[in-house]
């Protein structure tokens, strides 16, 4: 294991003087709330711009590489092999309906007790509060939307049309595409557009059998791939490529895959332009009614509670879908009791989810002379196929599956065998291969679906906590059916044996694509930002994050963030040296 | 974002199928919680190693007991179950026990190899985990009382293999001689040759 420190990727960062020290600098030229994936775009962007950026995260800082404290932790060395223990579960009531709680990486999610939300129906928010936000534990899957998801809504009369088409973006998912790495593989499908591509990881034997007959029989019209990933296959941008382990989530000591500390963290801060304050919570920002600008913002030290104001030319606000949301309800309220873009009465609204967990799996013949060697961070991807052309299925929009082929391990049950030597040695074999797959699919955007501040509950800190009112209606229930039953046609034609289907149920949230809530917009009547993330109450603020969103595609979110974040930043750049803002 | 969901995504999927090794543990259909939670002695981690051996023996490479499989289900059991899920565990074993020495006149940690083995395979046939099906409701919560309530004495069997199988195969011995282990592949093949009696590659994550 020595060996390996040697290849570790090479953080770019001296030390860490670019964490603020003291407080004595209060004035910048643009403050990022947040660190996540969009703040890290924003802080990145900005910098190389050559604007002096304050970067606030409301947790701890987490180092790249040296505070991945269990990346490298073999099995036997986790106390209960990842599995939960009652006193993680009662602490994390939220965090334990899902896989998400885990003894791996339990310091990558938020502290429930300190951080309180109200679920007015059920809601699952999975939240991470530190440096580098979710960037570090996400599903690293990054697909382009295309004029199918920026034209639906406008097409079929649903909320407001979005104010950007693919064309706009196109240059910007270039952008991001080419920093932040993402491999996959072209295929000339006008509904998920083809991008800049790092070689694509490989389907596995099974997957590429599958793949042929579902092509074969569908004459094209379905089609699986390998999952477009923010996984590098090759050297990039001085990271190391991908090795395989499929420890993503424990943080990567090679770089190998996008976080905001692997990617653009570092490249802020070889600026020299970037001071990171962890602990800084963004309490509002500073409204100046005279100007119709943001002056800045409210701190509250989350270690000290003592709060500081700084001050900047331009704010972007990059908390994450629900927390921008907050932070802008807690802004400007001597103007508007709602806060600051609640002129719209949208602000809090329109809040979207992709739902998932309904799909199929089955059990493959043959193939057992062949194996899988290294663990492939990823599975495979069946781009959205249902209502390209308003076919009519009874629903709006459509759904994309996420799946894998393998062979089946050493916790499968083997109900024929005796326990002793017989099960020891035929778990030591692999077993048959199995492939299952499972859909995301769109939520609509519904007024109806909305946060709200309360009041009445406060957090560690003494601050209100969100309070959530959101479900899914007939269009994704009628979907789901669908999700299911595609599923189990597609790998029944696939030959595939044992088919079944299942749908395991949703709870909002759970998707952790948290969009709406402060969406973008022709109108400023009717949406909150203009088609450049600004704010239309203060023009000098920006929201980047999932906040934005108008409507959700059915395809992963985090890829439009980016292209979305460096596309406001420049534009927030032009602006300001035209006097604008 | 997604995290880790696509591998949580394929492993439900998957899970659909039979497994004695879920991603959670075994949870009981229990009523009710009743007593406190278990603690094991000496001679209980002395029989739960004799117990997890018969399981998983000594062959090529070494079983269970080598492995540690008593300590580690006393923890998982004491860590990772709920008291009333620890009360029943404890009942079974305590049950177990008693049978043993009713049929043989002798205690399980002094029984002939033999005869251990076929008894577990008794309880094996008996006890069989019936296919995981997927979760309806909230997730992350307790089982809803069904009113098919297991008994003590499959649970304890139950959960004893689910254990034995999961701390032995994440064990060192294994990870590393039951199966192959390579910390970092630094490549993937999708189709690499295998050959029948190849042991297969250690892949569960967590």
């Amino acid at each position: 294991m020595a060996g390996i420190a040697i290849i570790f990727h090479f953080s770019s960062s001296p030390l860490s003087n670019h964490i603020m020290a003291s407080n004595s600098t209060r004035s910048f030229d643009a403050i990022v709330i947040g660190s996540g994936i969009s703040g890290g775009w924003a802080a990145k962007e900005l910098t190389g711009k050559g604007l002096k950026v304050l970067l606030l995260e409301r947790g701890r800082n987490i180092e790249h590489i040296k505070d991945y404290v269990n990346a490298l932790r073999p099995p036997w060395k986790t106390p209960h092999r990842g599995r939960n223990t009652v006193a993680a579960k009662a602490a994390h009531p939220v965090l334990r309906r899902a896989y998400v709680l885990n003894e791996g990486n339990p310091d990558y999610w938020v502290d429930e007790t300190e951080s309180p939300y109200v679920e007015k129906k059920p809601f699952d928010w999975f939240r991470g509060y530190q440096v580098g936000g979710r960037s570090l534990m996400w599903g690293r899957q990054s697909y382009r939307w295309s004029d199918l998801d920026f034209e639906a809504n406008s097409r079929q009369g649903i909320a407001i049309d979005w104010p950007i088409r693919y064309s706009e973006i196109a240059p910007w998912y270039d952008h991001a595409e080419r920093f932040a790495g993402i491999s996959g593989t072209k295929e000339g499908l006008p509904q998920l557009p083809d991008g800049q591509f790092l070689p694509g990881m490989e389907l596995n034997v099974v997957e590429k059998d599958v793949a042929a007959r579902i092509k074969k029989h569908f004459n094209d019209s379905r089609r699986l791939i390998i999952a477009r990933v923010a996984n590098i296959t090759e050297p990039h941008e001085g990271r190391v490529n991908c090795q395989y382990r499929n420890k993503c989530w424990l943080g990567c000591p090679f770089g190998a895959y996008f976080s905001t500390q692997s990617s653009t963290l570092p490249a802020a801060v070889k600026t020299g332009n970037l001071t990171l304050r962890p602990f800084s919570i963004v309490t509002r920002l500073l409204y100046d009614r005279d100007r119709k600008r943001a002056g800045g913002v409210e701190v509250l030290d989350a270690e000290t509670n003592a709060t500081y104001e700084f001050k900047a030319k331009i704010v972007f606000v990059c908390a994450s879908t629900l927390n921008s949301a907050w932070v802008l309800m807690n802004s400007a309220t001597d103007v508007w009791p709602g806060g600051l873009g609640s002129s719209s009465g949208e602000l809090g609204h329109n809040i979207m989810d992709h739902h998932f967990r309904a799909g199929a799996s089955g059990r493959v013949e043959g193939f057992t002379d062949k194996i899988v060697y290294g663990r492939r961070p990823t599975g495979f991807y069946i781009p959205r196929f249902r209502n390209l052309t308003d076919e009519g299925r009874g629903y709006l929009r459509g759904f994309g599956y996420q799946g894998g082929a393998s062979r089946q391990s050493w916790t499968r049950e083997i109900a024929e065998l005796e326990v002793g030597a017989p099960l020891k040695e035929a778990l030591r074999e692999p077993g048959e291969w199995h492939i299952g797959m499972s859909a995301f699919g769109e939520i609509l955007p519904y007024h109806d679906n909305r946060i709200t501040l309360d009041h009445a509950r406060k957090d560690k800190w003494g601050l209100p906590v969100l309070a959530m009112d959101c479900k899914i209606r007939d269009n994704e229930m009628k979907m789901r059916a669908d999700m299911m039953n595609d599923a189990a046609e597609m790998l029944e034609a696939a030959g595939v044996k044992d088919v079944r289907k299942n749908d395991s149920g949703y709870t909002f949230g759970e998707g952790i694509h948290e969009m709406g809530s402060a969406r973008m917009g022709h109108d400023p009547k009717t949406s909150v930002l203009n088609s450049h993330n600004q704010v239309w109450d203060a023009k000098n603020v920006f929201v980047t994050d999932g906040s934005c969103m108008v409507s959700t595609s059915c395809v992963n979110p985090s890829l439009t963030y980016m292209a979305l974040t460096a596309r406001a930043a420049a534009f927030a750049v032009d602006e300001l040296k035209r006097g604008n803002l | 974002m997604d995290m880790n969901r696509r591998q949580a995504v394929i492993k439900m999927a998957l899970l659909m199928g039979a497994t004695v090794v879920g991603p959670r543990l075994l949870a009981a259909e229990f009523g009710s919680g009743r007593g406190s939670s278990a603690r094991f002695g000496t001679d209980d981690i002395a029989l739960l190693d004799e117990l997890g051996d018969t399981i998983i023996p000594d062959t090529d490479v070494p079983g269970a007991k080598a492995a540690g499989i008593g300590e580690f289900i006393a923890m998982m059991v004491n860590d990772c179950l709920t008291p009333s899920e620890q009360a029943g565990f404890a009942d079974g074993l305590a049950g177990f026990s008693k049978d043993y020495r009713k049929r043989f006149g002798e205690s399980f940690v002094a029984g002939k190899p033999a005869e251990r083995l076929a008894f577990l395979n008794e309880l094996n046939r008996r006890n069989q985990h019936r296919p995981r099906q997927a979760r309806r409701g909230r997730r992350g919560e307790e089982p809803a009382v069904s009113g098919r309530e297991i008994p003590n004495s499959t649970y304890f069997f139950r959960t004893l293999k689910e254990l034995t199988i999961l701390g032995y195969f994440t064990s060192e011995i294994g990870c590393t001689q039951a199966l192959r282990f390579v910390e970092v592949p630094g490549r993937y093949d999708g189709n690499a040759d295998y050959r029948p009696g190849e042991h297969n590659w250690f892949t569960e994550v967590r």
